[in-house]
């Protein structure tokens, strides 16, 4: 990113250029994100655990509906009779479909409130920053970084966690039967898929807080605790 | 002073605030010439438009009206990467609440400006070291602005400001939060500073204190410069107060 023009400071007539640049390389971005996350960790895991829950019930959701399918897939006449009871429908029912949506959405409405607070709370500390010569963009930066550090963190053991219960809860149902016509792949995709989701929910979450950040003019955030 | 040419030029800059719909006027019309290498320091009582004013120098805020140059370049017509070049490079702040970023340690505070400015991280750490010495905070390298005293913070807040050997410094009532022993330092430092350095120091003060190391002092009252007097004309007023 190290721009390089002319700067407005120098004499016009000199032949070698100021090094106009103001950089942030990636390695310090992600130092100075780690170091936040580090020191407000409790607010974090709060944010993680929300993200944690959402993604856990939709893997959990979804490997369900792998193991059911897996089942019902398998032919057998007294494991499907089993499913039938349970009022299994191909493709999930409607209604477990909205409530995972349910959930996500609320998951992405409290990071993006989380994530405001942060920024009201960092006000004074990005306001210095751009005293210092930070740009936009390397507030932003910060933002999206700790986000996606979140969010890998959160997707990941939500994921786990969801996969877990819900081979569990599927053995308790059906025994062994449960993951012996579970294929591999479907289990990975709903995995995989849960974490994309859970992923870019933080993304989206921190989306406009960041933005709020970055435009921020170093005055106004001088002026606040007066 | 050698070569004493202007380094700020502020001409005709009112501001006017919004605050609902009353307007108030903060500034009225300043004109001022700030040269390279003097100690100069804004005095005027509570709201008579210092902050507003450095604001306007610092590049942190526009004027409603009128201009502010710096090495004769108009500040409003620098884009956003200028302005950010210029805070970076140009400009050092010192705040009257230190803004230290509280989760860095004071080195790293003081490297900060210099990783901006694309200055390698061992040569960052090298400088960051020799500021922090330079301002007498020997082996606090490490420590976390919460575990420093005020006027040590302070201190860490002088190193950075110097980081990129800025032209100029601005000091918002750099010892306002201070008790007056360890204010009295910190002006000691920043006076010392400007000599050796050759910075141009600009503070904003209650403090007639500062008076003394002041090469100039400039008299705001209401939004309106009343008077600039040099330190010759000064030791008179100081002589005043003191007897009153
Ligand atoms: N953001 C703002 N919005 C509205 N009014 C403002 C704003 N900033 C400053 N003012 C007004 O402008 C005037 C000058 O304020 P300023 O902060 O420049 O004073 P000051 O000389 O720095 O005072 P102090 O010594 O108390 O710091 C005050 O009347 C203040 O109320
Ligand atoms: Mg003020």
């Amino acid at each position: 990113m190290a721009q390089k023009k002319r700067i407005p400071f120098q004499d016009p007539d000199s032949e070698t250029d100021i090094v106009a640049q103001v950089v942030l390389p990636f390695d310090k971005s992600l130092e100075i994100s780690i170091k936040s996350i580090k020191s407000r960790f409790l607010r974090n895991m709060v944010t993680v655990t929300s993200l944690i829950l959402a993604v856990s019930f939709l893997a959990y959701i979804l490997i369900g509906s792998d193991i059911t399918n897996g089942i019902y897939g398998s032919g057998q006449p007294d494991l499907m009779k089993m499913l039938e009871k349970s009022g299994y429908q191909v493709g999930g029912s409607a209604k477990e479909r909205w409530i995972v949506i349910l959930s996500l959405l609320v998951c992405t409405v409290g990071i993006i409130n989380a994530q405001l607070m942060a920024v009201t709370e960092r006000f004074r500390e990005i306001g210095t920053m751009k005293c210092l010569g930070a740009l936009d963009s390397f507030v932003l930066r910060l933002f999206v970084l700790e986000a996606s550090m979140q969010g890998v963190v959160g997707s990941l053991l939500g994921a786990l966690a969801g996969g877990v219960i819900a081979i569990l809860l599927g053995m308790l149902r059906f025994g062994f039967d449960a993951i012996k016509f579970l294929p591999l792949s479907d289990i990975g995709i709903s995995v995989l898929y849960s974490i994309g989701v859970g992923f870019g929910l933080s993304l989206v979450g921190v989306f406009y807080p960041a933005l709020i950040a970055a435009k921020m003019r170093p005055i106004e955030a001088m002026r606040v605790e007066e | 002073m050698p070569d004493t040419h202007t380094i700020v030029r502020v001409t005709g800059v009112t501001k006017n605030f919004k605050l609902g719909s009353t307007n108030v006027q903060a500034l009225k019309g300043v004109d001022l010439e700030i040269y390279a290498g003097e100690y100069l320091s804004i005095m005027g009582p509570s709201g008579s438009g210092k902050s507003t004013l450095f604001n306007m120098i610092g590049g942190l805020d526009k004027p409603t009206e009128g201009k502010v140059f710096i090495d004769e370049v108009d500040i409003a017509q620098l884009d956003a990467f200028e302005l950010a070049w210029l805070r970076n490079r140009k400009i050092g702040y010192i705040f009257q609440t230190f803004n230290l970023i509280q989760v860095m340690t004071a080195l790293e505070n003081i490297t900060l400006p210099m990783i901006f400015a694309g200055v390698h991280n061992d040569a960052a750490v090298k400088k960051g070291i020799e500021l922090l010495d330079l301002v007498g905070l020997h082996k606090r390298y490490n420590h976390k602005p919460q575990e420093l005293s005020g006027g040590q913070q302070q201190r860490v807040a002088i190193a950075r400001s110097l980081a990129n050997d800025p032209a100029i410094i601005l000091a918002d009532e750099p010892t306002g939060n201070l008790d007056l022993s360890t204010g009295e330092e910190i002006i000691k430092l920043m006076s010392a500073l400007s000599k050796e350095r050759g910075v141009t120091i600009i503070t904003a003060t209650h403090d007639y204190k500062m008076l003394n190391a002041s090469d100039r002092v400039v008299w705001i009252e209401d939004g309106l410069v009343k008077k600039v007097e040099n330190r010759d004309q000064l030791n008179i007023d100081v002589g005043c107060i003191r007897m009153a």
